[in-house]
């Protein structure tokens, strides 16, 4: 499939922001009143999606709603088996948590993949998950370890909510508060960016969970999406050589100008097989 | 509807009403004039809009300017401890001895980027400088001076004391 | 080592940075005038198409809008074409084809991004609002972007005074001994290539403030100019939007230039004209996605070249065809660059004893084409040493030795090449005799086993390139179709109490002109730098000049700072010698002491200047008043910078992804007065040539016309981690023909790098099917030959 253009489509006339409102809430149930009262409202986390697409007019919305006020939001914390990631918690912070570098180091270095340095301080873990970009990578770890969306409502499963193209499980209004990651024995992600947005053209997380092998792919498909056959071969031995030989078909990979459906089906093997080379080194 | 922002500007308070899309970067050069923190793309990318809010290098052209309500924001303007006339930071007589610009265009935010870097890595390789540049583009230097640079203002930042973020927990 | 800090030769920091890095440097985007108003620009967003009306009721209505104009207004007050400042002619004699190029598109449009009506706010986001209600009644007409599809049979027709799309079929050389030494030969290497289009990418875009004053009926224009005066020229002269002396143009600091800021476009002009029309100044800046668009791009040849070689491996023969993309329109320079700075130097380096090109250059449905850094010679030194690099796989012949073989001796200059430059002076195996032992060519092997162990695969390329630059002598400028003369000017004005103002047509877009003219001058007059202040960038200022491209402001404008300076030496001495009783030849001038020869008389240059304005003892008599001087040097010839490049690369079989693991560069500038500025200028120049190669490309949509590579999501640019750190050393020989021995530095990095690097890629990957950029896609392509 061809992945539509995320950012400024060239082809769109020159534009200016269109005029919103904005509201800073003071809780989730504040958050979701402001925004069932308004017209055709959205959550801002860190934006870093958000404003760039709202400044060239790709989207408009009566109001914003900020949720980088409500308490509680923001930090990870670490208990037993599972670490628990605020949804307001920007990519920095989860790339420099020692905590996290001491449970989930693969997870500590994909937060610090994600986009440069000034955006990873203000992008979030939630924001990018509600988004579900193709090419994102939290989507790679969140399913490779088989993590707990957790919202203002409910706990989805990894497994579930990854739908399709900027497609979530996300209902309407509802609010990313945390995910709650299980601590892997071992993992590893390889991301091989795409050379002008730097966005993964593929990004491969490998984790052996006490469920099992998890192997979780972004970027090649129009949502993250788990590689079952490279899991089965890995459960029985985790090395490389185990997904050296295993492809993934090309036919409902994303293709665009700089990679296309084979070449991003090369790549899903060839970053497997290092992940997978890193977790088990 | 207008809204009414407080926050501090290079140490000055300044509190103004603004509509709810202006941008941070739009703020800081037509409100306040600081012209030093420029615009060279619009999706987020050439870092040349690059800042520090409450000690962090952010872009300030994918900000809003209400998001930076009450925060502590540092542009190029007020690195230097004396103000245009005096010394420069260390950072800035760093890339000034290392001929770490030439049309100058991309150089402020190159500055802010690489204060972050020495703030977060303290001596860094020039590969770590590399790679953490990858939101700053120039267009002129071929990067090799400005890692040059980097290198040697991280050394002169460590040097003279300046801050790190654990020091200071990103204020 | 220079005698003095701030002299010849001395690593000098720049004057100019301080401003830069506290954030005071003033550009464009930073000036705003009294009562502004905001132009938008309302693009064309089909390709090609008959422009059947434009409807601006629902924008006008919009609040703050004031005005919706569009191209036949621009017609309407008289205001000509846009012209190209450049004739070429072609084999037959016959004028190239010059389309009409309105500021504002009237009856079609010709390619996605052209401005067809501008709307002028109150604010930037009224003027925005009201653009996006500008409705455009467009008949679409099928594109063609293609530089080769566009010249078959049957392709669109662009222009309709353009019959198959070309705009000249250019030649030079003897094609007859072409033909019969490649008939002949032992071996010939048949190269086929494109030569990828690039956009220029300044980092700061484009951008101008038009003003009317209708009191004195006097125009200023704002705008980030590598020429000042040639916009004004241009402006006043074809576009005739007012006289010369009734427009000032002010060029601001420039955030970087690489050639796109040399052209006279629309959107300058139309913020002028409009000034006018609404009465209060207007203001536009791009978009980085409008500049995409709106920004002349650089490059995209189509090519075949065949090089002929005895069995010993001397070259016999070089023949080079190639069609040239011009765009929709012919940009300001756009006729020369495929043709005088590209065809003059398929010689290379190399002693080719006959070469014929025939170029043929092409409308098509894209932005235009015209000079990015290098223009026209990056293009020449791909193909040829490309078909070098070739050729030497072909006969087993080591790349290095194959060129050693070739290269003019260092005896043989001047040397007249069979394409029509005379080179002054060179020494071509001393710069690749440095760059191979720079980058121990000779321990290539071992390293490539090394990799080759590790499961990757490793290669090295070679370029030896020269190019020609320091535009250039008038006479022969003009005798090639320039419409302009392409000396440069310098005025020096001494203060009475000896500081000094130095005033160059020529204008910085980074490359530290305030530092490198102050050392002349503050060198020769035994001055500290911060006593010597540079002035360019205002016609109102600064004396009619040419401006800075082609690597031509320091040995060109240098040049005329250096005559004027030694006019006020000449001046001085004669002051000198009257206030110490004796004659202008009795009298020595080192470092800013004028000595009475064989007495213990002095005077320092300062108090000279102080007796020019206070003329109290003075040989009023023989000299005016005043130290105060100005000069026009025309050169004589191009200066030929050339040098060595060498690239050493591993490829990932795996991914594709190359690794520059090293990059040197040996480059014989002439005589260096800056070498930080100068190495500078080569690390700037080497990201641009590794940016073509492997990562920059406009890329268009055949069917739709659009680009498709407009924006940074898309275009990938040369980021930090892209790049390794450059190694790089100079040789020397001066260049014979201008009073600095200088050459010119600005370009060579662009021109070197590209083919080092692709002859790296093919070297490593073992064959030379590989098309620019390699990116890691193509790469793993080439590397399994096809999908």
């Amino acid at each position: 499939m061809d992945i539509p253009a995320r950012l400024p489509d060239p082809r769109k006339r020159e534009k200016k922001m269109y005029r919103f409102e904005y509201h800073k809430a003071t809780s989730l149930e504040d958050a979701a009143s402001k925004r069932s009262t308004a017209d055709d409202a959205t959550y801002l986390a860190g934006g870093m999606t958000l404003i760039p697409t709202l400044k060239q007019r790709l989207a408009s919305h009566s109001d914003l709603i900020d949720l980088a006020g409500i308490d509680g939001l923001a930090g990870i914390s670490v208990d037993g088996a599972v670490v628990t990631i605020g949804a307001m918690t920007c990519h920095a912070e989860v790339a420099a948590s020692a905590a996290l570098r001491d449970a989930i180091p693969a997870l500590a270095d994909l937060a610090g993949l994600i986009a440069d340095p000034a955006v990873r301080n203000r992008g979030t873990i939630g924001g990018s998950l509600a988004n579900s970009d193709p090419a994102a990578d939290y989507p790679a770890a969140v399913l490779g370890l088989g993590a707990t969306i957790v919202t203002d409502k409910r706990e989805i499963a990894a497994d579930d909510y990854f739908l399709d193209l900027f497609e979530t499980a996300l209902e309407e209004g509802e609010i990313i508060t945390a995910i709650k990651f299980p601590v892997p024995k071992r993992a590893a992600y390889e991301k091989f960016p795409n050379p002008a947005s730097r966005y993964a053209i593929v990004g491969v997380f490998v984790a052996e969970t006490e469920g099992g092998v998890r192997v979780a792919v972004t970027g090649a498909g129009p949502c993250a999406f788990r590689v079952s056959d490279m899991e089965a071969a890995l459960a029985g031995n985790f090395a490389p050589d185990a997904v050296a030989g295993i492809t993934v078909s090309a036919d409902d990979l994303n293709q665009d100008l700089h990679a296309s459906a084979a070449y991003r089906a090369s790549l899903v093997t060839t970053m497997a097989k290092r992940a997978v080379a890193k977790a088990a080194g | 509807m207008a809204i009414n922002v407080s926050l501090s500007v290079n140490g000055q308070a300044v509190s103004r009403d603004v509509q709810p899309n202006r941008l941070l970067v739009d703020f800081l050069r037509e409100e306040l004039g600081l012209t030093g923190t420029h615009v060279g793309c619009d999706t987020s990318q050439c870092g040349a809009c690059t800042i520090h809010l409450d000690g962090l290098p952010v872009k300030s052209c994918t900000m809003l300017v209400v998001q930076a309500d009450g925060a502590r924001i540092t542009t190029i303007e007020g690195l230097a401890p004396d103000g245009d006339g005096g010394d420069l930071h260390p950072m800035q007589e760093a890339f000034r001895q290392n001929h770490g610009l030439q049309c100058g265009f991309c150089t402020p935010g190159m500055v802010m980027a690489g204060i972050g870097i020495a703030q977060r890595h303290g001596l860094p390789s020039n590969d770590v400088i590399r790679a953490e540049l990858d939101g700053n583009f120039c267009r002129c230097t071929g990067y090799h001076n400005i890692v040059k640079s980097i290198a040697a203002g991280a050394k002169a930042m460590a040097m003279t004391g300046a801050k790190t973020v654990a020091e200071t927990g990103g204020e | 080592m220079a005698d003095r800090e701030s002299g010849i030769g001395a690593r000098v920091l720049r004057k100019e940075d301080k401003r830069f890095l506290v954030g005071r440097g003033r550009y464009m985007d930073d000036i705003n005038r009294p009562r502004q108003v905001y132009a938008v620009f309302v693009r064309s967003q089909v390709a090609h198409g008959t422009l059947k009306g434009l409807d601006s009721g629902a924008a006008l209505e919009t609040d703050g809008v004031i005005a919706v104009l569009t191209g036949e207004d621009v017609a309407a007050d008289g205001l000509g074409s846009l012209p190209c400042g450049w004739t070429i002619h072609s084999k037959d004699g016959a004028e190239m084809k010059t389309p009409a190029h309105p500021a504002l598109a009237i009856g079609k449009v010709r390619y996605v991004g052209e401005p067809v009506a501008v709307v002028i706010g109150e604010t930037l986001e009224a003027a925005r609002d009201g653009a996006e209600l500008v409705e455009l009644d467009i008949d679409e007409l099928p594109p063609v972007t293609d530089v080769v599809a566009a010249l078959e049979q049957g392709a669109p027709g662009i222009h309709d005074d353009v019959p198959g799309n070309e705009c000249y079929h250019w030649g030079l050389g003897d094609e007859e001994a072409v033909d019969k030494a490649i008939d002949a030969a032992h071996h010939v290497t048949r190269l086929e290539l494109r030569n990828n289009r690039l956009a220029p990418n300044a980092m700061e875009t484009r951008a101008a403030i038009g003003e009317y004053d209708p009191v004195d009926g006097m125009y200023t224009l704002h705008v980030n100019s590598q020429n000042p005066h040639l916009h004004r020229l241009v402006l006043a002269a074809f576009v005739e939007l007012a006289p010369e002396h009734k427009l000032r143009v002010i060029s601001p600091d420039v955030g970087g230039g690489f050639g796109s800021k040399i052209f006279i476009y629309s959107e300058e002009t139309v913020c002028a004209w409009a000034a006018r029309r609404v009465g209060r100044p207007v203001k536009w800046t791009a978009t980085r996605s409008e500049a995409f668009l709106a920004d002349a791009h650089g490059r995209d040849h189509a090519s075949t070249a065949e090089l002929a070689l005895d069995k010993e491996g001397n070259f016999l023969a070089l023949r080079v065809r190639t069609k040239a993309n011009m765009g929709a329109y012919l940009s300001t320079f756009a006729a020369a660059v495929p043709t005088w700075l590209y065809g003059t130097l398929l010689a290379g380096q190399y002693k080719t004893p006959a070469v014929h090109v025939e170029v043929r250059a092409v409308f098509t449905n894209t932005s235009p084409v015209d000079a990015y850094r290098g223009a026209g010679r990056p293009e020449a030194a791909f193909l040829l040493e490309r078909i070098v690099e070739k050729a030497a796989r072909e006969i087993g012949m080591d790349p290095a030795e194959l060129r050693r073989r070739n290269l003019i001796p260092k005896d043989a200059f001047p040397y007249q090449t069979p394409v029509a430059l005379v080179y002054d002076t060179g020494d071509y195996e001393a710069s690749l005799d440095k760059a191979l032992d720079m980058a121990d060519y000779a321990g290539f092997a071992a390293r490539r086993a090394e990799s080759e162990a590790r499961g990757m695969k490793r290669g090295i390329g070679l370029s030896c390139y020269i190019e020609a630059c320091g535009l250039a002598p008038s006479q022969l400028a003009g005798e090639l179709g320039a419409g302009i003369g392409l000396f440069e000017s310098a005025e020096i004005r001494v203060n009475a109490t000896g500081g000094v103002k130095v005033f160059t047509g020529t204008q910085s877009t980074g490359q530290g002109h305030e530092t490198t003219f102050a050392q002349l001058v503050a060198d020769r007059l035994g001055l500290d730098m911060d006593e010597v202040e540079i002035v360019h960038g205002d016609t109102d200022r600064v004396q009619y000049g040419l401006g800075t491209y082609g690597s031509r402001s320091l040995s060109v404008g240098g040049s005329a700072i250096h005559m004027a300076t030694e006019k006020i030496v000449e001046k001085a001495r004669k002051i000198a010698a009257h206030m110490m009783e004796t004659t202008a030849d009795d009298v020595d001038f080192t470092q800013g002491l004028f000595t009475a020869k064989g007495t213990n008389k002095s005077m320092h240059f300062k108090e000279v200047a102080f007796s020019a304005y206070v003329p109290h003892n003075y040989p009023l008599d023989e000299l005016e008043p005043g130290l105060h001087e100005s000069a026009y040097y025309d050169p004589e010839n191009f200066t030929y910078p050339a040098g060595t490049h060498i690239c050493e690369v591993e490829v990932d079989p795996e991914t594709g992804v190359v690794d520059i693991l090293a990059f040197t560069a040996v480059d014989d500038f002439g005589r260096i007065i800056n070498p930080t500025i100068v190495e500078g200028q080569v690390h700037g120049g080497v990201a641009q040539g590794i940016g073509q190669a492997m990562l920059e490309h406009c890329i268009y949509d055949d069917e739709s016309g659009q680009l498709v590579t407009g924006s940074y999501m898309d275009y990938a640019m040369p980021r930090a981690d892209d790049l390794p750190d450059f190694t790089l050393a100079f040789t020397e020989t001066p260049c014979t023909h201008n009073p600095l021995g200088a050459k010119g530095c600005g370009e060579a990095g662009a021109i070197g790098s590209t083919p080092a690097l692709i002859n790296a890629i093919t070297s490593a990957i073992g064959h030379e099917n590989i098309a620019m950029p390699a990116t890691p896609l193509a790469v793993w392509r080439a590397m399994r030959g096809a999908e």
